[in-house]
């Protein structure tokens, strides 16, 4: 059963979302035999519902993959999964580590997207054989010679024998097997070098621990090794071995340099088995790590809380189950005078924080409100020293603050040219600072601005797409931090500070949106029992204001012929109203009204 | 045997009135002898010493006074037993009415309780009433001419084109008439109505002109001698509705007849909205515990004289929350409550918005 390693080919996926990434892997499964056709379910590497449904990859997943080859011979190809999104930019360049050769997918009739560029330098920066594959052929809007021409001009890489396929359809897939295995190098293996294998993903399952995924680089490991985290020192007996299939993990006596496998040692948390940390044994520990490992830090922070306060432990449990797969998401408590309990949790970025919202609801059935998003400010107070911020309830008085940085980032845009116009716009409206512009093609443009980061986790992505109808894609990454005039918004009802409502904001965009903050309160809130002065203020000024209105009649006039029942009906159905309200002192805030400031975007 | 109250539902009327949502239908004549056999049966089973008695309706005066000295006769009634009976004015006003209050009175009838809504006949007839002004005067009339001259004028607020001079004539109306109590509530186009599903059509004064009228009518009541002593209620000095008292101050009453309810020995239970079903002896709904402190509560404050800290401690054996009281000194500020030594009041203001105040004050 064991293939010489010259036979092994370690490899990932890289595309543009929605070019076709996990369709094209469950065609290669298909193709190889390595699932029964009865048992395949569209894109079964993607694991997660969610995953499914919003077509991108989250996780990283790998699969070792059997393949005859026309030269006769059987070949080992370990795919390598990789996250299809920005937000998990680090795990992809892991999961690029583990492989030699990069399957690059480009969509026939899109094109070179964002994504396309952006994970293709990522791959050409870990040395990766690069095999361009043009897919979705059978699509009438497909043009593949013109798409192998953009990806020559743009990439440079040559096309003249890419494979144009139709995942989809399945046309064409062994000649991408073909090129796996005929381009791409075998990996280089010293079974006799101390072990050093590299961490791609890590997953917590319930009765083993965590599996942790690894490539190894040099030297073996089996069970009864005392296996060594060198990042995190930690140290587990390996309990198994093994190799992941598709369906099923496949237990082996030991793993090998240049295999991919997965090993598990009773380890009970992902925190302790860092994606790009590097495994060594205690009996004979490699001197150096493998290069790359960095602590992946949250960069967007938000406040999670139960919209029913008695949630409170079921939330707290759902952010350490989400947690033991998931060591990029923190969590800490805090509390809210007007939101009760919660947690400060960070994330990735603003998709990450998504996944986790969503998932939160959707597999914990719980019922959240989330405050604001905010990224890490760093302030510089007077006495010299400097704090880094992810609350603006901590934002510190403004006379002891010298100045304030915000985190930039370096954004490119692809879009048609038809659409420069209302992208840059959109730019200049987030404060953004004009880099360069490439034309890709005449038709297709790159744009390049610094943006804050601040204001790309507001809807930048959803506005983005509105404005050029879905052609645009986007990229991100951060770049540094900058000096800016920053302010912290406060929300006052009745005079009391609602802290959940609290935002740091550019200076320059403060009174437009402490207006529409004011006029989104004065529309949401109901009318109660007396009236409610509304007012925004930075420090002690107060630089908008509205007032709800007092209620004049809530009655019921007529309670007689001894039908109280009814009465009490009304009670109920008030007691059942209020349970959706927020209290602020006095004032009842419904979840709704709440939920529309902290929604408040470019269109409101 | 302590006495308690006894409300009769007579669920039969001429004609749907648009706004109305209480249980009625029209008869056929063997059906109101039916359901008058069966009221007396379940009066004679409950047995039973009352010292208020109210038919309600429907029209109870639709039945006739005959069928009314029937039912009573089988009431046994203390000897200042306040006994009321709701009239239709087209019924018993009307020049050719056959309606006899003298044998009304003879049966122990001392209250008579009539729906004029308004004065102006125009009003009247957007809201569907038969009859006019002079069917009121003719009927009051004839119950003090048979020694009934405790009279109770029923008004509405907020009725289509009302205005503050119309209402001020409604309301000399009462004055002129005799009448010793007012009931005035604010038209509230209930879901199971006719004006409900025209309700788009009508010309409503809105929710701010309403409550002008609502304040008004506080006002000019009590100018014309009744003063208000509960949220729709005003007499007076001594003609407060004693059985309708017995209601907000959670005492017990047997209630009998379709959709009749009654709250007696701590329960609370109500017959169907059915004649057939009453007829048929159907036993009534079973709705839970009745009396609790809430209940009491919430009853209480809509009482002018509101929640009288004595009183409860009298009846639960402790002392009022402090929480409401707490609550109810920050809801004073706003003008909304009056919070006293002895009592919890609500404001005219606080009536207007008593849902909101009295969930507030008895929120946990």
């Amino acid at each position: 059963m064991a293939v010489s390693k010259d036979k092994i080919r370690n490899f990932c996926i890289i595309a543009h979302i929605d070019h076709g990434k996990s369709t094209l892997a469950d065609r290669l499964l298909e193709k190889t035999k390595s699932v029964a056709l009865r048992d395949m379910t569209a894109q079964l590497l993607d694991k997660m519902d969610l995953e499914r449904e919003r077509g991108i990859t989250i996780k990283a997943h790998a699969v070792k993959l059997d393949y005859i080859a026309e030269d006769g011979e059987e070949y080992v190809l370990n795919l390598i999964d990789t996250p299809g999104h920005v937000d998990f930019n680090y795990e992809v360049s892991r999961s690029l580590a583990a492989c030699e050769g990069a399957v690059l997918i480009i969509d026939a009739s899109q094109g070179v997207e964002a994504q396309t560029l952006a994970n293709t330098y990522l791959a050409l920066d870990h040395d990766l054989e690069i095999v361009p594959v043009i897919n979705k052929i059978d699509l009438p809007s497909a043009d593949p010679d013109r798409v192998a021409a953009e990806v020559e001009d743009v990439i440079g890489l040559d096309c003249s024998e890419a494979p144009r396929v139709s995942a989809k359809t399945g046309v064409n897939i062994e000649q991408v097997l073909e090129k796996i295995v005929k381009d791409m190098p075998a990996p280089e293996a010293n079974d006799d070098a101390p072990l050093r294998a590299l961490i791609f993903d890590s997953v917590y399952d319930s009765y083993k621990g965590v599996i942790v995924y690894v490539r190894v680089k040099e030297g073996k490991i089996k069970p009864g090794d005392t296996m060594r985290m060198m990042a995190t020192g930690a140290e587990f007996t390996v309990v198994e071995t093994g190799y992941m299939r598709a369906t099923l993990p496949e237990p082996c006596k030991e793993l090998t340099a240049g295999e991919v496998g997965y090993i598990t040692a009773s380890i009970k948390t992902v925190g302790d088995a860092r994606v790009g940390d590097t495994v060594t044994t205690v009996e004979n520990p490699a001197a150096e790590p493998l290069p790359g490992y960095r602590k992946v830090n949250p960069m967007v922070f938000c406040g999670v809380y139960p919209a029913d306060g008695a949630d409170y432990e079921n939330l707290r449990d759902a952010l350490e189950k989400l947690q033991l797969n998931d060591a990029a998401l923190t969590f800490e408590p805090e509390t809210s005078g007007a939101l009760g309990f919660g947690f400060r949790c960070g994330f990735l970025g603003l998709l990450h924080l998504e996944i986790i919202q969503e998932r939160l609801e959707r597999e914990y059935d719980l019922d959240l409100v989330t405050t604001v998003p905010s990224v890490v400010y760093k302030i510089n107070l007077t006495d010299g020293t400097m704090v880094e911020i992810d609350n603006p309830t901590h934002y510190p008085d403004p006379a002891t603050i010298a100045s304030c940085e915000e985190p930039f980032t370096d954004a490119h845009i692809y879009a048609p040219t038809e659409y420069v116009g209302t992208i840059m716009d959109l730019c200049q409206d987030r404060r953004g600072v004009f880099k360069n512009m490439d034309y890709i093609t005449p038709e297709r443009v790159d744009i390049h601005y610094e943006l804050p980061l601040n204001e790309i986790i507001y809807d930048f992505f959803d506005s983005l797409k509105s404005r050029t109808r879905g052609y645009a894609s986007f990229d991100y990454e951060i770049r540094d931090y900058r000096k800016s005039n920053l302010v912290k918004l406060d929300v006052l009802l009745n005079g009391d500070i609602v802290d959940a409502l609290s935002f740091i904001i550019h200076a320059d965009k403060a009174y437009p949106k402490a207006r529409k903050i004011a006029e989104k309160l004065k529309d949401n809130i109901p009318r109660q029992m007396f009236e409610i002065p509304i007012q925004i203020g930075i420090g002690g000024k107060i630089i908008a204001r509205e007032t709800v209105k007092a209620m004049r009649k809530d009655v019921l006039a007529k309670c007689y012929g001894g039908d109280i029942t009814r009465k009490k009906k009304l009670l109920e159905k008030q007691k059942e109203g209020k349970k959706r309200m927020r209290h602020f002192g006095t004032v009842e805030v419904p979840q709704e009204a709440f939920m529309a400031v902290l929604k408040l975007d470019d269109n409101d | 045997m302590k006495p308690i109250g006894l409300y009769i539902h007579i669920p039969f009327c001429n004609g749907k009135c648009p706004y109305c949502d209480f249980y009625s239908v029209t008869p056929k004549q063997n059906v109101i002898n039916d359901y008058v056999g069966a009221l007396c049966k379940k009066i004679d089973e409950a047995g039973g010493v009352y010292d208020t008695v109210y038919f309600g309706g429907g029209t109870p005066s639709l039945i006739g006074a005959d069928n009314i000295a029937k039912i009573m006769s089988h009431i046994n009634r203390t000897p200042d037993c306040e006994a009321t009976l709701e009239c239709n004015p087209s019924d018993t006003g009307a020049v050719n009415s056959a309606f006899d209050f003298e044998v009304a009175a003879k049966s122990g009838i001392n209250r008579i309780s009539m729906g004029l809504q308004s004065a102006d006949n125009a009003e009247r007839k957007a809201l569907g009433r038969r009859g006019g002004c002079d069917d009121v005067e003719r009927a009051i009339k004839r119950a003090k001419a048979a020694g009934i001259d405790n009279i109770s004028l029923d008004l509405m607020l907020g009725v289509p084109n009302q205005t503050a001079e119309s209402l001020k004539k409604s309301i000399d109306f009462c004055k002129n008439s005799g009448a010793k109590h007012v009931s005035a509530y604010m038209l509230k186009i209930e879901e199971s109505t006719p004006f409900y599903r025209i309700k788009d059509t009508l010309v409503l004064p809105d929710e701010d002109a309403t409550c002008d009228l609502y304040l008004l009518a506080v006002e000019e009541l009590k100018k014309a001698g009744f003063e208000q002593y509960e949220i729709s209620n005003f007499s007076v000095k001594g003609f407060e509705s004693r059985h309708n008292l017995k209601y907000w101050r959670c005492e017990e009453y047997l209630g009998i007849g379709a959709a009749a309810h009654s709250f007696k020995n701590g329960k609370r239970f109500y017959y169907e909205r059915s004649i057939d079903k009453f007829i048929s002896d159907i036993p009534p709904i079973d709705d839970g515990e009745g009396g609790d402190e809430e209940e009491y509560i919430m009853l209480a404050l809509r009482l002018s004289e509101g929640l009288i800290f004595e009183n409860y401690k009298k009846r639960f054996g402790k002392f009022v929350s402090e929480n409401l009281v707490k609550k109810a000194e920050e809801l004073e500020k706003h003008g909304l409550v009056n919070v006293t030594n002895h009592n919890i009041s609500l404001t005219v203001n606080g009536f207007l918005v008593s849902n909101s105040v009295i969930y507030s004050l008895i929120e946990q």
